[in-house]
């Protein structure tokens, strides 16, 4: 078979010699991912669970993330009925308020792997196509039916390839690369297709492509994917995952592709995604001068060590506008630890921001640093649709963690090029 | 009947916004928030029956079913779009809530056509021009006919003992 990624891994999962695109299949995912949904996810299936249990104690894993620590008794409740299901069906992967963000934690612990599948009701779950693994986005629903049977119906993927060819310019990031290729396919571009990224890969570390692959649904794709390479290796090595414990799957040579895109690295700039959609996306040196009254440096999409070190060298000695806020948002418990280690967090702190603890509130407007009525905030986050962080009158600009740092310095979107 | 006509990239957030999402799951805690920040008349005055038309990437963003949930909840006969986001599309059927992707249909549609829709042949007809759409695959279509996936996947479980 000359298979691209989608149809070698799904028809290895589903027990096909060969699948094409739009052939549905059967597949047991390797992992469920649900977070503070998992309340409302069990809730619909009580009956069922007493009756049938659950598929398996290992298929879930459960991060509380998203509205931590609890803002209300309501999802204070929420949290309790997790906890207590976690307990009574002995689940084996269970992150409690604190450890930080389900994709950060599913990477930094090497749940996601190459050659895996996993299935999430998030849609940033195509996040683990980083390390070589198969994973997308699913609803509560689908994610309550997988907790009982553990298995569900997938369509094979039309394959998109995309050869990134040279390397990026000094500052320009990997998200100013994802920002440009999502402005460029546009936000449906990649609708139903599985991406994935070739070329000079070689240059992107694992938390690089993570930040690309987590972007891969702001295109509209299925799932988005890096070969398994000495990237991926070393970078599980380093955190205790043995090449015998994971079974890579790569596309083969002579796959067939849907459709074939090229981007020179090198002419890459710094960008920003204007409000109110992804895909709209302008050149930096447009769009210098507006002002911003909240910035926003983390989230799983940018909330890594790497990406303090470069905010951090450019906030050491430096203070924010006084009249603006800088809100810092680790991933992790573990890159929380780092940051404090390498003296980070006292640099954003004495710069003037406010240290948050690793979840997801802000991004999606839920808990924490929501914006008022005509006020703008430049995010590293993944997403700027109207009303996101919470108010329907704001707006949301999406950068690399340099821009958005430099732009806080001046109180206005700035060309991190300068401060560098 | 009435027909709510809107436009491309339609996303989660303004079909059911963020900050409700860990506050409301039931479809009467969610009905009042539809589509609050892309048309604030729409909660108030949708009518079982009604059709939704709609441009490019109906759904994109988040896997959010409270959109789907609630659509279905307030009687919406059919989205009919361009072309859907994949999240929402899967969460429909999973849903039983009728998506049409007919480009053609929602291109000829303006305000007052009328609208006739027949799911079983796979047509749709605006102001009597007829087009057709593709049906879905058998293995998805029994999902729907059991209405749904939860009721699919208990029958499945009862079958399996």
């Amino acid at each position: 078979m000359n298979g691209t990624f989608a149809e070698k891994i799904l028809a290895k999962y589903s027990g096909e010699k060969e699948v094409v695109p739009g052939q549905i299949v059967t597949v047991k995912p390797d992992h469920l991912l649900t977070h503070d949904n998992t309340a409302p996810i069990i809730q619909k299936i009580t009956s069922e669970l007493d009756k049938y249990g659950i598929f398996s104690k290992s298929l879930p894993i459960i991060a509380l993330d998203h509205v931590i620590p609890a803002a209300s008794e309501k999802i204070a409740n929420n949290h309790k009925i997790i906890r207590e299901f976690v307990k009574k069906h002995k689940i084996k992967h269970f992150f409690d308020v604190g450890f930080g963000i389900c994709h950060q934690i599913m990477l930094e612990r090497g749940l996601a792997r190459p050659g895996k599948i996993i299935l999430g009701s998030d849609s940033h779950t195509c996040s683990y196509g980083a390390v070589g693994a198969f994973s997308s986005g699913i609803d509560r629903t689908e994610a309550a039916a997988l907790m009982l049977t553990g298995e569900t119906w997938l369509k094979v993927p039309l394959s998109i390839k995309m050869i990134l060819n040279g390397e990026l310019q000094p500052v320009v990031s990997a998200k100013d690369l994802i920002l440009h290729i999502i402005g460029d396919v546009s936000a449906s571009g990649a609708n139903y297709c599985s991406v994935e990224f070739h070329g000079d890969i070689n240059q992107f570390p694992v938390d690089d492509r993570f930040t690309i692959a987590n972007m891969g649904v702001e295109m509209g794709a299925k799932n988005a994917f890096f070969p398994t390479d000495n990237v991926t290796e070393k970078y599980l090595k380093s955190i205790g995952v043995s090449k015998s414990q994971y079974h890579p799957v790569n596309a083969d040579k002579g796959a067939i592709y849907y459709k074939e895109l090229e981007y020179d690295l090198s002419k890459i700039e710094p960008v920003v995604a204007m409000p109110h959609s992804v895909d709209n996306v302008k050149k930096i040196t447009e769009v210098e001068g507006v002002e911003i009254q909240q910035f926003l440096i983390g989230t799983c999409t940018n909330g890594r060590l790497s990406d303090f070190k470069v905010a951090a060298e450019i906030l050491r000695d430096k203070k924010i506008q006084p009249n603006v806020r800088l809100l810092i948002l680790p991933s992790s418990r573990q890159v929380y630890i780092g940051t404090l280690k390498k003296g980070f967090i006292e640099i954003f702190i004495k710069a003037g921001g406010i240290i948050l603890p690793p979840g997801c509130g802000p991004c999606l407007g839920a808990h924490q640093g929501v914006l008022a009525p005509q006020e703008r905030c430049l995010s590293t986050s993944n997403r700027n649709f109207k009303g996101r962080m919470g108010c329907k009158d704001a707006e949301i600009y999406l950068a690399s963690p340099a821009t958005v740092a430099a732009s806080a310095i001046y109180g206005e979107i700035t060309d991190p090029r300068k401060e560098v | 009947m009435k027909v709510w006509k809107y436009g491309d990239n339609i996303n989660t957030d303004m079909l059911f916004p963020g900050k409700y999402v860990y506050t409301c799951s039931t479809p009467e805690e969610i009905k009042p928030h539809l589509l609050e920040d892309l048309d604030s008349s729409f909660a108030k005055n949708v009518k079982e029956g009604d059709i939704i038309f709609a441009g490019k990437n109906f759904g994109c963003g988040s896997s959010r079913e409270q959109p789907v949930v609630g659509l279905k909840a307030v009687g919406i006969k059919a989205v009919v779009a361009e072309s859907f986001a994949r999240i929402f599309y899967r969460s429909s059927i999973n849903q039983g809530l009728l998506l049409i992707e007919c480009p053609e249909a929602v291109k000829k549609y303006s305000e007052g056509d009328k609208v006739f829709l027949d799911f079983e042949n796979g047509k749709i007809s605006i102001s009597n021009q007829t087009y057709s759409f593709p049906r879905l695959p058998k293995e998805i279509l029994a999902i729907r006919d059991a209405g749904g996936l939860l009721p699919y996947t208990r029958k499945k479980l009862q079958n399996k003992k």
